[in-house]
Formats: C-alpha cells, sequence, structure tokens
C-alpha cells in the first residue's frame, strides 16, 4: 500500500525556511487537507511535495506505489499530480486537445496499456489490482467534472471556473495514486466543490492519497488536518507526534514572509 | 518527449504563435537591403551572404524569449518540471520544436531572398546549407538565456545581450563556409565542419544548461 511520509521536513524558498518541521505520514485512502492563514507556507509546503522546491532540511519518504514505467517510484513527483494556482493549459488550443497531450505526456509509456486497462474497466471492476482506477479519456474526464461536450471548444474561451474544473480533469485522464492540490476549489460553485469533493471521495476510495491546501472545507469526513501557523508545523490528526514550534527568531520569520 | 514537440508545434502556428513573426522580419530585414545599399550587384552578392545570416540571427532571437516563458506563465512549467520526462530532454523537444515552426521557414525562405541580393547560385545553396546546420546551434544558445531570464518580467534584452557573444562563432564559421563556396581558393569543408561540430556541442550543452536553470529557478 501506498504510504507518504514526511520526516522533519522543513520547506522555504531558496534558504529560508518558511515553515516546519513536518513529521506526519499519510497512508493510502486518506486526505490531508493543509489549512493555515496567508503566507503561512501552504504552497510552499505543496511545491516543495511536488519536486518544484528543494527541500531545506528533512525527507520525504515514499513506501508502495510504481511510477508510470512500472518501476518503484523514486521521487513523489513521479506518481503525483500537481494542480497549482495556474491551470497550465494552453489557450489557443483546444481544452480536448490539452488534455490529450497531458494524458500522453504524464501517461509516457502506460499509455497504451491504460488504453486497455479502460476497455477492462468498462467490461467489469478491477479484480487483479484494485488500487490503480483506470484513466479516462478527455471527453469522459470532462464529463466527469460537469463539463460535457466543451472538448471541442479553446481552453481560453472557458469562465473562470469551467478553466478550473477543466483542469481538475487533468487529474483525472492520467492516473497518479498522490493528487497534490493547491486551492483545488477557487473560482468553484456550491455545485461543482460538492461534485469535486466526490471525485476526491473517489480517488481515495480507489487508495489515492490527497494533499490539500485550502480555505474551504473539501467536504471530506474523514480528512485529517495539518494547520500551518507561520513558523511552526503542527499536526492535529490522529496519530501525531506533533515537534515543537522550530527555533525561529523574529527576523528570520519577517525575511520568511518576505518571500511569499 | 513527441507529445511535446507536437504540441509546441501546434502552438507555435495556432492564434497568436510566434513563428511567423521570425520570418516576417527575416524577409523585412533582407528586402530593404538592396534599397538601402543601392543597385550595385557587385557589392550585393559580396555582402549578401553575411547579411542573410545576420537577418537569420536576429529574426532566431526574436522569437526565443517566449521559449519559456509562456509556459511560465500558465503554470505549464511546474508541470513539466515535475512531470517524467527528464528536464534536458523537455528543453531538447521545446527546442526542435521552436526550431522546425520558425527557423526551417527561414531556411527554406533564403534561397528566395539571397536572388534580391545577387547571389551565384553557389552561394544560394550554400547559405541554405548552412543556415540548415547553424540554426539549430543558436536555438540551442538561446535557450539557455530564455530558460535563465524566464522568470524576468523585460527578458527578450536579457536573452539577446546574453546569447549574441556565445552565437557569434556560429555567424562567423556559417558566414566564411558561405563565401567559400564561391571564392574558389578558400576550402568549403573545414568551416562547414566547424558549424556543424558547434551545432552538436551546443545541442548537447544547451539543453543540459537551460534544463538545470530552469529546474534551479523554481519559485
Amino acid at each position: 500500500m501506498a504510504r507518504l511520509t514526511l520526516d522533519a521536513l522543513v520547506v522555504g524558498r531558496g534558504s529560508t525556511a518558511v515553515a516546519g518541521p513536518f513529521d506526519i505520514a499519510v497512508a493510502a485512502g486518506e486526505a490531508l487537507v493543509v489549512t493555515g492563514p496567508n503566507g503561512a507556507g501552504k504552497s510552499t509546503l505543496l511545491r516543495t511535495l511536488a519536486g518544484l522546491l528543494p527541500p531545506i532540511s528533512g525527507t520525504i519518504r515514499l513506501e508502495g506505489p510504481a511510477a508510470s514505467d512500472g518501476e518503484a517510484a523514486e521521487r513523489l513527483a513521479d506518481v503525483a499530480h500537481y494542480l497549482g494556482h495556474r491551470h497550465g493549459m494552453k489557450s489557443q488550443i483546444t481544452v480536448g486537445e490539452n488534455l490529450a497531450f497531458w494524458a500522453r505526456y504524464l501517461g509516457g509509456a502506460a499509455a497504451a496499456q491504460s488504453e486497455r486497462s479502460r476497455q477492462d474497466a468498462r467490461r467489469g471492476p478491477h479484480v487483479g489490482v484494485p488500487t490503480v482506477s483506470a484513466p479516462l479519456s478527455p471527453a469522459e474526464a470532462l464529463a466527469a467534472v460537469g463539463l460535457p461536450g466543451l472538448d471541442a471548444i479553446p481552453f481560453g474561451y472557458l469562465s473562470a471556473g469551467q478553466q478550473r474544473r477543466a483542469s481538475l480533469a487533468r487529474l483525472l485522464v492520467a492516473h497518479r495514486p498522490v493528487w497534490i492540490l493547491d486551492e483545488p476549489t477557487s473560482a468553484l460553485d456550491i455545485a461543482s466543490q460538492a461534485r469535486f469533493a466526490d471525485l476526491v471521495a473517489g480517488h481515495l476510495a480507489a487508495g489515492g492519497i490527497a494533499i490539500a491546501a485550502t480555505h474551504h472545507p473539501l467536504g471530506l469526513e474523514a480528512a485529517r488536518t495539518l494547520h500551518i501557523t507561520p513558523g511552526a508545523g503542527r499536526d492535529d490528526g490522529r496519530g501525531s507526534n506533533a515537534p515543537g514550534a522550530p527555533a525561529l527568531d523574529d527576523a528570520a520569520l519577517a525575511e520568511a514572509e518576505g518571500w511569499l | 518527449m513527441t507529445a511535446l514537440f507536437l504540441r509546441d508545434l501546434r502552438l507555435a502556428f495556432a492564434g497568436g504563435g510566434g513563428a511567423t513573426t521570425g520570418v516576417i522580419f527575416f524577409l523585412a530585414v533582407i528586402a530593404t537591403i538592396p534599397f538601402g545599399v543601392g543597385p550595385d550587384l557587385n557589392l550585393l552578392s559580396r555582402i549578401g551572404p553575411a547579411i542573410l545570416w545576420i537577418g537569420a540571427l536576429l529574426s532566431t532571437l526574436l522569437t526565443l524569449d517566449r521559449l519559456f516563458q509562456a509556459d511560465r506563465d500558465d503554470g505549464t512549467l511546474d508541470l513539466l518540471i515535475a512531470g517524467p520526462l527528464p528536464m534536458p530532454l523537455v528543453v531538447l523537444a521545446k527546442c526542435l520544436a521552436l526550431w522546425a515552426a520558425s527557423c526551417l521557414p527561414l531556411v527554406l525562405a533564403s534561397p528566395v531572398l539571397g536572388l534580391f541580393l545577387a547571389l551565384q547560385p553557389a552561394a544560394l545553396l550554400a547559405v541554405m546549407a548552412t543556415l540548415f546546420v547553424g540554426t539549430p546551434a543558436i536555438v540551442c544558445i538561446g535557450a539557455v538565456g530564455a530558460a535563465v531570464a524566464v522568470a524576468l518580467p523585460r527578458g527578450g534584452l536579457l536573452v539577446s545581450v546574453l546569447v549574441l557573444p556565445l552565437a557569434i562563432p556560429v555567424l562567423i564559421f556559417g558566414v566564411s563556409a558561405t563565401y567559400a563556396a564561391v571564392n574558389e581558393p578558400d576550402p568549403f569543408w573545414p568551416p562547414f565542419m566547424i558549424l556543424c561540430a558547434l551545432t552538436l556541442f551546443f545541442g548537447a550543452l544547451g539543453p543540459m544548461a537551460a534544463g538545470a536553470a530552469l529546474k534551479g529557478g523554481g519559485d
């Protein structure tokens, strides 16, 4: 089973620590909701997890899931979807083309295999590998986020909420066991937020892991919460070993906040 | 990698793509030179290869600054860095797409524009051949500059300043190979081979350096 362990992880920008240390373990089927005031370091933590920023100290350990080439994943980024503030979609080409590109690019060698497993999924439930949910085609993924029939529309023509939903559809076109979501529900209406909570719940039920930074409750009942107060990592979830606040003087803290 | 190449190629020709900018700039430069220099055919055919090469160099630089900027603005770059493909291959795929979209038309247009400059047939072919093997080197050097300047709001100017000195050897050997093709005693192959070597060298070094710059510059 997949298991993600953060071991005394301190995250930051450049050489300046922003938040941490974090000691927390997330197992398959669990969601971790990262909360905290603006500038506390939520995005920095998530970008570090996604491999976009090097950690200041500490380690991110990952056990279990295999990368798209079938070998054991070395980096979390190999098995994770990162959904940031920006969509990663080109406005000149259509939504379907965007999603098809990401499916091919992220799927890599597994693209042909996923085609087969999708047909298997239509035939019946997976028996052999219950943790793998088959990736959807772009049209199916758009339907799942409530945008059916929009795959031939250029991405730039969509409204802000529709663009957000289309970029959420990227999570569905290539299977990754870990979802790293930064403010996933921004610009979404109430119905879309509920639909998104269903998607995340389905992902968790299939043995996935979701890590989300948010100000809104995601509607996830079993989610654990990691509340970041500026300069200190604190874990309110079960099974936690809450570390003390790191020794940061006010000057370093002010400098850290200046980065954000 | 193929997926990235095809997408970039498609974006270059889709609305708002910058692929045609370089070609139009090249056309404008070459077409105005004869009017500026005057109808001295001997002079034109003597400076012609150099003019074509300088035009190609500058129009390539013109398209370079958007190489990573657009991807950074919409967050694609984050996903490419976190994605499964190693960064040097990402850069190589983007460079190949940029070259195919903006430099290949330039190479194809060069013999036609060379007629404006009264080039001999041998020189026309030589310019086309040297541009064909030389422009990939300019793109790969430029990718490093574009990667370094990607986080800067007005990075285009910096890209040109960073890239031009490194591109000078490519220009020198490209033009000297072209001259050698028409001036009898000069050998054509040595400068042409050095040009090929420069392209291979920068083709290997540029994507690595640009990949490292993009990865290190993450914010």
